[in-house]
């Protein structure tokens, strides 16, 4: 550990602006890069899943009228 | 070695193995991102001539050396989709131009703010920084150029094209700092030269340098089988994917 206390951390000798902005500008796009992608896999997983249950359910008629 | 590259042309077998490899690379980049976040941050020591705004390093270098390496990913994989048609390439050049788009971004903004307290200027139409902001409008351009035409198989053919001729940017980047010298500040450029490294600096940059890299991979995975789920979903192999679980 370099800084002293937490408000050192925080001031940085004066250029704490520019690091925790860089830091923070940062952070922001790159967890809507992973999060983004998995939400819109999880969307499509769903969208799969209930595309199954509704054929499923047109076509169990007919299958059981076959049977008899 | 061929059988694996033939296997990852095949969407089945590349989903199920992208599906593995995100279960282990999400909590390794994580790791890897926030070890060295706090290395750079609070244990390294600051720079004797800049102080502690010389902290931004440790994002904006990995963020470009990563903006860069991912252009490469885009342009092999647009030549390997020109030459031999394999959908999968289409798919992969697809998925690394937004990815490369924000770290190329991530670069720009970090570099900026760290010019203010440097150089005292959030800009400077330098060599380095305008090579670097044609690379962004490069990524930019690839998937505003896919979303331009209605057919999907004329598109993937002009993105991986204009992803080739933008090849010629890069060394254009590499070089920028020995060509245009005099243009860019030699305090923003420590690594090459007399200015060697010390080892309480460079082994978290190298650890961030790493972690970007599998950001990279995450990303690139994670939009490949979004693209995947929704271009196959009449496909047999994945619905039964779906019926199983």
């Amino acid at each position: 550990m370099y800084f002293e206390s937490l408000a050192a951390v925080w001031h940085m000798d004066g250029h704490g602006f520019y690091v925790w902005l860089a830091y923070a500008l940062t952070a922001l796009p790159l967890v809507l890069m992973v999060w983004l992608p998995v939400k819109r896999i999880r969307q499509h997983w769903r969208w799969l899943q209930a595309e199954q249950r509704r054929s499923a359910a047109a076509t169990q008629p007919t299958a059981m009228g076959s049977d008899v | 070695m061929w059988a694996f590259i033939h296997k990852l042309g095949s969407p089945p077998w590349f989903f199920g193995f992208s599906g593995t490899l995100v279960r282990w690379l999400l909590p390794v980049t994580v790791t890897l991102l926030l070890v060295g976040a706090v290395w750079g941050l609070l244990v390294a020591p600051p720079d004797f001539r800049q102080g502690n705004s010389y902290r931004i390093i440790y994002i904006h270098v990995p963020a470009a050396v990563v903006a860069l390496a991912g252009y490469y990913v885009m342009a092999f994989a647009g030549a390997v989709s020109l030459i031999w048609r394999i959908k999968m390439a289409d798919v992969t050049m697809r998925a690394a131009a937004p990815v490369g788009a924000v770290l190329t971004a991530i670069a720009l903004v970090t570099g900026a703010i760290w010019g203010k307290p440097t150089w005292g200027a959030w800009w400077v139409w330098d060599a380095r920084i305008t090579s670097m902001l044609i690379l962004l409008f490069l990524y930019l351009g690839v998937v505003a150029l896919f979303e331009a035409y209605e057919n999907k198989t004329a598109a993937a053919r002009a993105c991986a094209v204009l992803s080739l001729v933008g090849m010629v940017n890069i060394p254009i980047i590499y070089k920028s700092v020995d060509w245009w010298y005099s243009l860019h500040q030699p305090a923003s450029i420590k690594f090459t030269g007399e200015s060697a490294i010390d080892s309480s600096m460079l082994y978290p940059l190298l650890l961030m340098i790493l972690a970007f890299y599998c950001l990279f991979a995450l990303t690139l995975l994670l939009n490949m089988r979004a693209e995947l789920l929704w271009t196959h979903r009449d496909s047999g192999w994945l619905k039964q994917l779906v019926g199983d679980t």
